[in-house]
C-alpha cells in the first residue's frame, strides 16, 4: 500500500490535490481512500491530506502514522508542531518540500535519515500560491512512479472541472510540469508494510488522574488570552503599503480590516501589525489609491 | 451501476437521491453540510426533483421533516452533534407520530469543549427517543444503509423514523470506492412509499399525535413503539435478503469477521470497526485468534445475533467512542445486559477510545487483543481502560500550565 500524506494551508489546493493523487490512482486500478484533514476551516490554516492506495481493498483508516511520502507545500510548517509535518517519517519515507533551499539543508535542518527533494519552484504571485497543489499532485505522481502523465491529467480534469475551465488549463500546466521536473525521481517511493502484530511497541498507556475542578475545568481566567495566538503565522501573503502612493485616507483600510491590525500613525499613514495580520488582503482591495500591495511571504521578495 | 470515489457524505445524499425523496429541510452544520450543499445543487440543476429548503434551526427542521412526513411523502434531512441535540425533543416527539423519514447524524463530539472530531456521543443521546438507530463503517454502507433505512421505517410493521450515523472525517469527508446503483436497481429494492395511512392534508382535518389524560393510553402508545422497534429486527433481516438479490451487497444486522473461530473479538459500531478488521488480519497473520463482531444496528438492539455471535468466544474487547459520565460506555453496558446470565458468558473488557476524533493506532488495537486474552484466561474483567497516552497528557500540561500564570495572577488578587 502507498500510504501519502500532503502538508499545506488552507487556499492552496491541497485537499485538491489529495483529490487528484486519489482518483489518478483509481483510474489505475488501485482501491483507493483520500481524505483531507483540518481543523480550522480558513485560508492559512494548517491542513494535511491524506492518500492511500493499495491493489486490495483497504480496511485501514484515519491518520497515516508510517507515511512512505510526505510531500511539504508549505515549508514554514516544518516549525509548526502542531501541523505533524514529521508524524512517523523515518528513513525509508522520502520527503517533496517546496522550498527554494537545497535538500541537504533540509535534511540537516530537519534530522531526516530518509530521501529529500524539494519540488521545482512555484510562481511567487497569488494565482501559484492556489496552484501549489497543483505542483504538490504533479511531483508525487511522478515519485509513486505507477501513475502515467495522462492519467493524471485525466484526473486532473474531472476534479478541477467545477472549478471552470480556465482553472482546469492552469492546474494542468502547473502538475504536468511538475511531474516533468520529477523525472530523476520517478518511482522513488515504494510501497511500504506496516510492522507485523507479532512484534509491535506497546502503546504508552497511563492511568488518568482524578484531578478536581479547580485543575480540570477549561477555564481560562484571564482576559485577552487570544492576544498569545499571533494569527500572523497563517499569512501566506503579507500586504506592504507603497507609501508614495498612500494619501493617508486611513480610514478605509483601518476600517474594512477584519483582525483591526491597521492603525495610523500621527501623520495618518497607514501601520499594519504584522503579528496579527492574517493576510486576507481586503486592504489590498479596497484601498482606492492602490497603495496596498500584496506580496508572498516567501521567495525572498517580502520585507521582514 | 457504476463505482467512483465519493465522501461519505456525497454518498449519504446520492442515497437520497436514489430512493427519490421528495422533500429536504436543512440547517447547515460541520461536518454535514456537505450533504445538503449537493442535495441543494442537485435540485438547482434538476437532476433531482426535490423540495429543498433551509430552515431556522434543527428544532424547527426535525418538526418540518416530520410535518412533511405526515403527509405520506418521502423526507431527508442531515445534522450532526449540537445541531441533532437542540432538535432532540422534537425527536422524541416526531417519533410518536409514526411518520417516517430519514435522518442522517454526521457524529461529531458534543461540547463542551468544543470539537469538530468525532465521537458517538451526540447519536447515543438519541437513543431512547424512538428513532431507529443504524451505523455505518464504510462511506459504501452510508449509500446502502440510507437505502435500507426507508424500507425499514416505512414498512407497515415498524412505521418510525430512522437515524443513519456515519462518523465525521472519517467518513464524512473520507473518499472511498462506491457502486452506485442504477435507479432502476434500487426502485426494484424501494419502491415508492405507500403511506396508507399516512396521509395529513390542508383543509381535511383529522386529530393525529394526540394528547392522552391518564398513563394507561400513554403505556399503550409508548409500549407499541417500543414493540414496533422490536418488530424492525424481524424486517431488517428480510431487507437485508432483499437488498442483496436486488442489489449485492450484504449488511445483516451483525457483521462478523474472522470471529467463528476467535477466542477473543473487537467489538464496536462506526467507521473505526474497519480498522478493528485490518487488526484482526495482522493478528491473525501472528497467529493469535482474534475477530470482529460489529453491530449496525443500535435500536432496535439485535440480541439474539450478538448472544448467538458471541456464544463461542472467550473474551469481548468493548471499545466504546462515547461515554456516559458517570457509568462509562455505553456498548459495554448494554453489552453485559445481553450477556448476563448467559451460560458461559464471555469476559467482557471496556475500552474507550475515539472520543472528539482521537485515533486509534494500531498498536492499540493490538495491545487491547493483549488485554482481553489475558482477563479471558483468568476469567475476570479488567478495569475499564481509556485509551490515553502519556504524549497525550503531556500536552494537556503543557495547556494548563499557560493557563496556570493567569489562575495564579488571579489568586493573587492581581488583575491579568
Amino acid at each position: 500500500m502507498y500510504r501519502i500524506r500532503l502538508h499545506g494551508r488552507g487556499g492552496q489546493g491541497i485537499k485538491t490535490a489529495g483529490r487528484i493523487l486519489g482518483s489518478a490512482f483509481f483510474a489505475e486500478g488501485f482501491e483507493v481512500q483520500d481524505a483531507p484533514r483540518y481543523g480550522a476551516e480558513r485560508r492559512g490554516a494548517p491542513l494535511f491530506a491524506t492518500v492511500r492506495a493499495a491493489r486490495q481493498p483497504i480496511a485501514e483508516r484515519g491518520e497515516i502514522l508510517q507515511p512512505d511520502l510526505v510531500v511539504l507545500a508549505d515549508e514554514t510548517l516544518a516549525a509548526v508542531p502542531a501541523a505533524g509535518v514529521l508524524a512517523g517519517v523515518d528513513a525509508r519515507t522520502v520527503m517533496l518540500i517546496n522550498s527554494s533551499e537545497s535538500p541537504d539543508t533540509w535534511r540537516a535542518r530537519l534530522a531526516l535519515g530518509g530521501s529529500v527533494h524539494t519540488l521545482p519552484p512555484a510562481t511567487s504571485d497569488r494565482a501559484g500560491e492556489r496552484l501549489l497543489g497543483a505542483v504538490c499532485a504533479g511531483a508525487a505522481a511522478r515519485c509513486v512512479g505507477v501513475i502515467p502523465r495522462e492519467s493524471l491529467a485525466a484526473a486532473i480534469r474531472e476534479e478541477v472541472l467545477v472549478m471552470g475551465p480556465g482553472v482546469v488549463e492552469a492546474t494542468l500546466e502547473r502538475a504536468l510540469w511538475a511531474f516533468d521536473c520529477l523525472a530523476a525521481q520517478a518511482g522513488c517511493v515504494a510501497e511500504g508494510r506496516l510492522e507485523a502484530a507479532a512484534d509491535w511497541k506497546p502503546p504508552d498507556w497511563i492511568e488518568l488522574p482524578f484531578e478536581d475542578a479547580r485543575i480540570s475545568a477549561p477555564h481560562i481566567h484571564a482576559a485577552g488570552t487570544s492576544v498569545e495566538v499571533r494569527t500572523g503565522v497563517w499569512r501566506t501573503f503579507r500586504p506592504e503599503l507603497r507609501s508614495e502612493l498612500c494619501h493617508h485616507c486611513h480610514w478605509i483600510c483601518s476600517t474594512f480590516c477584519p483582525d483591526g491590525v491597521i492603525t495610523a500613525d500621527t501623520g495618518g499613514t497607514p501601520v499594519i501589525d504584522y503579528d496579527y495580520c492574517k493576510g486576507c488582503l481586503v486592504c489590498v482591495a479596497v484601498c482606492p489609491h492602490h497603495a496596498m500591495e500584496a506580496v508572498p511571504e516567501r521567495g525572498g521578495e517580502a520585507a521582514a | 451501476m457504476r463505482r467512483t470515489l465519493l465522501t461519505g457524505n456525497a454518498a449519504a445524499a446520492w442515497g437520497a437521491r436514489l430512493a427519490q425523496v421528495d422533500y429536504v429541510p436543512s440547517f447547515p452544520i460541520t461536518p454535514q453540510t456537505e450533504i445538503i450543499e449537493r442535495i441543494g445543487v442537485w435540485a438547482e440543476s434538476g437532476e433531482m426533483e426535490v423540495r429543498a429548503v433551509t430552515v431556522e434551526s434543527e428544532h424547527a427542521m426535525i418538526t418540518a421533516a416530520a410535518a412533511a412526513a405526515a403527509t405520506g411523502v418521502r423526507v431527508f434531512s442531515a445534522t450532526s452533534s449540537q445541531g441533532l441535540l437542540y432538535a432532540m425533543e422534537m425527536l422524541y416527539a416526531v417519533a410518536g407520530w409514526r411518520a417516517p423519514f430519514v435522518l442522517v447524524n454526521v457524529s461529531r463530539g458534543v461540547a463542551t469543549p468544543v470539537t469538530l472530531g468525532s465521537d458517538h456521543d451526540d447519536v447515543f443521546a438519541a437513543r431512547d427517543s424512538g428513532f431507529l438507530q443504524l451505523h455505518c463503517a464504510t462511506v459504501q454502507e452510508v449509500l446502502d444503509t440510507v437505502l435500507i433505512a426507508y424500507r425499514l421505517g416505512e414498512d407497515p410493521r415498524v412505521r418510525l423514523p430512522v437515524l443513519v450515523n456515519l462518523d465525521g472525517f472519517y467518513l464524512s469527508f473520507t473518499r472511498e470506492p462506491v457502486w452506485i446503483p442504477d435507479a432502476d436497481a434500487v426502485a426494484g429494492f424501494l419502491p415508492s412509499f405507500d403511506p396508507e395511512n399516512v396521509r395529513f392534508r390542508a383543509s381535511e382535518p383529522i386529530s393525529q399525535a394526540v394528547a392522552v389524560l391518564g398513563g394507561g393510553a400513554y403505556s399503550y402508545f409508548r409500549y407499541e413503539m417500543h414493540l414496533a422497534a422490536e418488530q424492525a429486527l424481524t424486517v431488517y433481516d428480510e431487507i437485508a435478503d432483499a437488498f442483496e438479490s436486488a442489489l449485492g451487497r450484504r449488511h445483516p444486522a451483525v457483521e462478523t469477521y474472522r470471529s467463528d473461530d476467535a477466542e477473543v473479538v473487537f467489538f464496536m459500531v462506526g467507521s473505526f470497526a474497519t480498522k478493528a478488521r485490518a487488526a484482526v488480519d495482522r493478528l491473525r497473520d501472528a497467529g493469535i485468534a482474534v475477530g470482529l463482531v460489529r453491530p449496525r444496528l443500535l435500536r432496535p438492539y439485535p440480541l439474539s445475533a450478538l448472544r448467538r455471535a458471541l456464544a463461542h468466544v472467550r473474551g469481548v474487547a468493548v471499545i466504546d467512542q462515547n461515554l456516559s459520565l458517570g457509568k462509562g460506555g455505553v456498548l459495554h453496558t448494554e453489552l453485559c445486559s445481553a450477556l448476563y446470565g448467559q451460560r458461559e458468558a464471555p469476559v467482557i473488557a471496556s475500552f474507550i477510545g475515539g472520543l472528539g476524533g482521537r485515533d486509534i493506532a494500531d498498536e492499540e488495537f493490538y495491545e487491547i487483543s493483549a488485554v482481553t486474552r489475558k482477563a479471558a484466561a483468568e476469567g475476570s474483567a479488567p478495569a475499564p481502560r481509556l485509551l490515553y497516552r502519556e504524549s497525550e497528557l503531556r500536552e494537556v500540561r503543557k495547556l494548563q500550565r499557560v493557563a496556570r500564570v493567569e489562575r495564579d495572577e488571579l489568586a493573587s488578587g492581581r488583575k491579568p
